[in-house]
């Protein structure tokens, strides 16, 4: 039954994945869906090493951006026909360099984890990104390298024109490597990551090196990063240094954070959040990695297992039928929080605005009038009591839906 | 025959010599004691005979190898398996998970990836018969950072012996539980040990002279006696050293 209620689950993820483009099939969407796709897999193989593996690193767009850079490397030898096969095993290539390069940084950089794996990763990272650009024949310096994958031959008839053409292809990629990373949890290596995650010298008293076992889970991180990194050069067909440094390092290690780290789905959710933020928030304000900020500061104090951790905190109530307690307080609750951030949005965005007029929610703001500002600055206060004042109805409420009921049928909050 | 062998161990932090020329021979299938008073050495002995620490002169011998130089996961392969006197768990992970993971090395799968645990029938089998002698199956499901104490301890034991390791050291292994809870602890050790090597550290003496057959008395880290439980009661030198009130008043 578990195993129908799985596979059940792991088609549903595959339909929606591929159903996608039929609900929005604007280039926009399309685009936007191609860099969750990539998004996605490097967001998961960051969650094999700090979710499952407890390392927390810092340098992990060294294997997206090698496995990246080799794809790019591997169109160009197609266009030119040194190599010829179809573009479809590109990610394979990233993939393949993305082990290579963790198989030989593992041997020295897993020995421990906590604050050495960090620096020796940051540094790894710093050292891979300096490199760049020295190494200009292979990273083509600040403009990086750039490939066509329409050559090769044409898979199917289908000629790699359009972006959504690579949308199916990276659909395909992200669930053979959302597949292979969920089963890698349930075999020993997987299961003695998390073992060696909670407690490495319990581990070393049940025959594991802690060391080796690390070694394990950060090659195969190691390996799906770099199928991203391949991903994302058929997607882009180019790539630059600015792919594996340390912005992008500290993007992913976001969407896993903000995502949910304890949960295989998590890093799934926060890879989706911060494309859309980056992909539509930029549109409408240049404060969009302010607000990112925000909502990793957020997260981390307030939902520190991120928004997946927030879903499933739901289990116990959903599962007992008393959902239904908490849409009134949440309501209660929610809205008030809603127009706070919304006001909090507006104030930042009239204090930053070089225009006269600042237009927002269908609104017009006068920016060097005090008085508007007041105005949202007396609303946003407002909400914030408001919300202050909810709060104690929607923990009262919280704790009527997941009250304990022991056999005897006596409650115990 | 002689399982474990201890000659002339010694061990240093720094300048402080803990454990000074420690010798000691452990027969197959004894249970063994080590007592003696706080800051004796006792956790530190075990700390060395498992891998923890590495010696600072001396040679310890199990089943003939030495083994004084080995990491901890060298020596538990060997069948040398020891408890926490912290109790020292996978706390994220389940119960089930905790045990299974302890049975994963000795069944042969090492750091396999291409194995899916749930479908390993025998050793899923395995874990359940360990979780059923351990009285802890219907917790099976609960993480086990959020057991009860004594549940925790059990469950701590239930990782020792789980790989069917033929030596079992147990270091405190009631500490901290009540006189109910240690009764039943003791029992569980009895049943989970029997015709295994035992080696104990425990401040209990009810629950050591009632347990060991042989006891070794550790001070300011030297054995000044080790022998049955009856001639260790008798022994004026224990007695003047540690135990002398103990006895009296237990």
């Amino acid at each position: 039954m578990a195993l129908v209620k799985k596979s059940a689950l792991w088609i549903a993820y595959l339909l929606a994945l591929l159903s996608l483009p039929q609900f929005f099939d604007s280039v926009l969407a399309i685009s936007i869906f191609n860099q969750m796709a990539i998004a996605i897999v490097f967001a998961l193989s960051y969650n094999m090493l700090l979710g499952q593996g407890g390392m927390l690193s810092f340098g992990h767009a060294v294997y997206f951006g090698l496995g990246g850079f080799l794809a790019v490397h591997a169109l160009i030898m197609i266009e030119f026909e040194t190599v010829y096969f179809s573009i479809i095993w590109i990610p394979l290539v990233g993939g393949f360099i993305g082990l290579l390069a963790a198989l030989f940084i593992g041997t020295f950089s897993t020995h421990k984890a906590g604050t050495v794996f960090a620096m020796i990763s940051l540094g790894i990272g710093e050292l891979i990104a300096a490199s760049s650009l020295i190494f200009v024949s292979f990273f083509g310096g600040e403009a990086g390298v750039s490939g066509d994958r329409t050559f090769g031959p044409p898979f199917f008839g289908v000629e790699w024109f359009q972006n959504v053409e690579i949308y199916y292809l990276a659909v395909a990629w992200v669930f053979i490597a959302t597949l292979f990373m969920y089963l890698f949890t349930q075999t020993p290596a997987g299961k003695m990551a998390n073992a060696v995650r909670d407690n490495p010298e319990r581990a070393e008293f049940i025959g594991y090196s802690a060391r080796r076992v690390r070694y394990i889970t950060f090659c195969a991180a190691g390996l799906f990063a770099g199928v991203a990194g391949g991903l994302f050069a058929l997607n882009y067909e180019f790539i630059t240094e600015e792919n594996l440094n340390a912005a992008t390092s500290g993007r992913v290690l976001l969407s896993a954070y903000i995502g949910g780290l304890g949960y295989f789905i998590g890093p799934i959710v926060g890879a989706v959040i911060l494309t859309l933020m980056n992909s539509l928030l930029s549109n409408y304000s240049d404060l969009w990695m302010l607000y990112l900020g925000i909502m990793f500061l957020l997260t981390v104090l307030f939902l520190p297992r991120g928004f997946a951790g927030f879903i499933m905190m739901h289990q116990v109530a959903w599962i007992r039928g008393t959902m239904k307690q908490l849409i009134v307080p949440y309501l209660l609750s929610g809205i008030p929080a809603v127009v706070f951030v919304m006001s909090s949005i507006a104030l930042i965005e009239l204090s930053h605005t070089e225009d006269a007029e600042f237009y927002y929610l269908g609104l017009t703001f006068d920016s060097n009038g005090a008085m508007d500002f007041g105005l949202i600055a007396l609303v946003a206060i407002g909400a914030l009591v408001c919300v202050r004042k909810s709060l104690p109805q929607l923990k009262a409420a919280w704790e009527s839906a997941n009250e304990v009921i022991d056999e005897t049928g006596e409650s115990e909050s | 025959m002689t399982v474990l062998s201890l000659r002339n161990v010694t061990k240093n932090f720094g300048e402080t010599e803990i454990i000074r020329g420690v010798s000691l021979d452990i027969e197959k299938g004894e249970k063994h004691a080590i007592i003696g008073p706080n800051g004796a050495g006792k956790s530190t002995l075990f700390h060395l005979i498992s891998g923890l620490y590495g010696v600072t002169g001396g040679s310890i011998k199990f089943k003939e190898q030495e083994i004084q130089n080995k990491q901890p996961y060298e020596i538990n392969r060997l069948g040398l398996a020891r408890s926490f006197q912290v109790t020292n768990i996978f706390a994220r992970l389940n119960v089930f998970e905790n045990v299974r993971c302890a049975l994963l090395w000795s069944s042969g799968y090492k750091y396999s990836f291409w194995h899916l645990l749930g479908r390993q029938k025998e050793l899923n089998e395995k874990a359940l018969e360990v979780l059923e002698q351990i009285g802890l199956k219907d917790k099976m499901h609960f993480p086990a950072g959020e057991l009860a104490y004594a549940h925790q301890r059990a469950l701590e034991l239930g990782i020792a012996i789980a790989s069917g390791a033929e030596v079992i050291m147990l270091d405190e292994p009631v500490a901290g539980m009540s006189h109910s809870e240690a009764e039943n602890a003791v029992e569980l050790i009895r049943k989970i040990t029997a015709g295994k090597t035992l080696i104990m550290v425990e401040h209990d003496m009810n629950i050591v002279f009632d347990v060991a057959d042989r006891i070794s008395v550790l001070v300011y880290g030297e054995v000044i006696a080790c022998d049955k439980p009856e001639n260790i009661r008798a022994n004026p030198k224990v007695q003047e050293a540690y135990l002398g009130e103990v006895v009296g008043s237990a």
